[in-house]
């Protein structure tokens, strides 16, 4: 028979298990990885297209990554990109780097190295004179993490 | 007089060793956008330690011997560890000889030793009869199993070359690029921390750069890769 | 150390979008790592690299944790005049480095 007591004091362990578990890394990094979009596109839509992100699918090693991004666009005065945002999903932080451009760029590409901590998506987003914003993303595998492992060597 | 002899040691040639037709350098293992990274003469990652070493080559007055390194330094990285007045030394205790306040593993003699042995990039190794009984040293600790795991260097970078360890591509282990920028470090490193590195992962006991077991393996190394081009300071992942 | 490298071309048609490859020695330290003994070292990177051309801003790039250390960073400018292009990176502990690169537009 199943007394008031007992009931209440499962419901207290239950309680201290379900708040003893590990935090799901995943939906934080993805809830960071939406939030840090949100803050740069705002309430626009975001629609897949028109940049080309440029990354080895598999990684040597997650500490140097070469990385670019070309968007198409003629990059007049009246029609041209403004901005390029690079993400990454399962790093610890977001964001790797904003391109401001402008009309005098000639062209809408940029190259760095990034540093890549987890197998994932990594997604550019460009951001238009128009006000609109267009994404690309590659997904990559990670073998040799950044950030997560200590250099111990 | 020095002797820059390309000498076959049939006695050193055994069972379990890389045909030398076989050969290939470390660049080769490597994916086409790290390989990128090592080609880009403008831009790699070494050439931050290339501008600094060419700086210290003045600086320090190597000049005033040496005259103008991509002259005086041609072929030098080519053909160490060497020996020299009777005792074994590899590129970057010679460069430490008149500049012994260079302490390894700092930024100053990784970059010297970097710039000198970009002159010679391209060059095929070379290694002199006078070096044989370190290199005979150096082939025993190769085949040395230690550490906790009781491994010998053998084991994977001549038995398992191309395979992989924790999904990355064993290499051969031929030094063909050092000092290296090593993208684990996000720096540029010496072939002594890369022995530390794999020594740590045998759960191995480490040695110090520049101790005589490392400058002897480097040596055995240097004679497995014999007629290899040089590609330093390379990027290696 | 912070040395820096250019490259740029010396020279370039009027109207040409030429390419710039920039390089600045940084150890780009994320904020994430630990010491050995558990302490966590603190953030250390660039945070911004602008190019200007005779004055004018044609490039600024905002870098987090996540740029590689020794940041590479390359982008196209069109060659309008003859001039100056100048580039300063700053960041983190009072970062600050600067080179200026020659240009002919013929």
């Amino acid at each position: 028979m199943i007394t008031r007591r007992i009931f209440l004091l499962f419901g207290l362990v239950a309680g201290t298990a379900r708040a003893q578990l590990p935090p799901n890394i995943g939906e934080i990094r993805k809830k960071a990885l939406d939030d840090a979009v949100r803050k740069v596109v705002g309430n626009h839509p975001v629609r897949e297209g028109r940049v080309k992100l440029d990354l080895p699918p598999l990684i040597d090693n997650g500490n140097t990554v070469p990385l670019s991004v070309e968007v198409e666009s003629p990059m007049t005065e009246a029609d041209h990109v403004k901005a390029i945002h690079v993400f990454t999903e399962r790093n610890p932080q977001p964001y790797v780097l904003t391109a401001h451009l402008g009309p005098r760029a000639g062209r809408a590409r940029i190259s760095t190295r990034a540093r890549i901590a987890d197998t994932g998506i990594v997604m550019a987003i460009a951001e238009l004179s128009d006000g609109s914003f267009w994404s690309g993303s590659v997904k990559v595998i990670v073998t040799l993490s950044a950030c997560l492992e200590e250099g111990l060597i | 007089m020095r002797f820059f002899l390309f000498i076959l040691f049939p006695a050193l040639v055994c069972a379990g060793e890389i045909p030398l037709a076989e050969r290939r350098s470390g660049y080769e293992f490597m994916s086409k956008e790290t390989r990128a990274m090592q080609d880009d003469e403008g831009t790699g990652p070494a050439v931050l330690w290339l501008l600094d070493g060419e700086a210290l080559w003045g600086k320090l007055g190597c000049t005033s011997c040496h005259g103008d390194a991509k002259a005086s330094m041609k072929g030098v990285a080519a053909r160490y560890p060497a020996v020299v007045d009777g005792k074994l030394v590899n590129l970057e205790q010679q460069v430490r000889h008149k500049a012994p306040s260079l302490a390894y593993e700092s930024r100053d003699l990784l970059a010297l030793t970097a710039y000198v042995a970009r002159q010679s990039r391209g060059m095929e190794i070379q290694v002199s009869e006078k070096s044989k009984p370190h290199i005979e040293r150096g082939r025993e600790f190769f085949h040395r199993r230690q550490g906790q795991l009781d491994l010998a260097c053998t084991q994977c970078h001549d038995d398992n070359w191309g395979k992989k360890l924790a999904g990355n591509p064993i290499p051969q282990a031929h030094p063909t690029g050092y000092p290296i920028y090593r993208l684990e470090w996000q720096a540029m490193g010496s072939l002594a921390r890369r022995f530390r590195n794999c020594l740590t992962g045998m759960r191995a006991e480490l040695l110090a750069p520049g101790s005589p077991e490392f400058v002897e393996l480097e040596a055995y190394l240097m004679w497995r890769a014999r007629g290899m081009k040089l590609d330093a300071p390379a990027v290696r992942p | 150390m912070s040395r820096v490298v250019v490259n740029v071309p010396a020279e370039a048609k009027r109207g040409e979008v030429i390419e710039i490859r920039t390089l600045a020695g940084h150890p780009m330290e994320t904020g994430f790592r630990r010491t050995q003994l558990g302490e966590l070292i603190p953030r250390d990177i660039i945070r911004s690299l602008v190019c200007t051309y005779n004055g004018v801003e044609v490039f600024r790039a905002d870098l987090h944790p996540a740029v590689a250390a020794n940041p590479l960073i390359s982008f196209t400018t069109v060659a309008t005049e003859s001039g100056t292009l100048e580039f300063r990176w700053s960041g983190d502990n009072g970062y600050s480095a600067t080179l200026s690169a020659a240009i002919k537009v013929v």
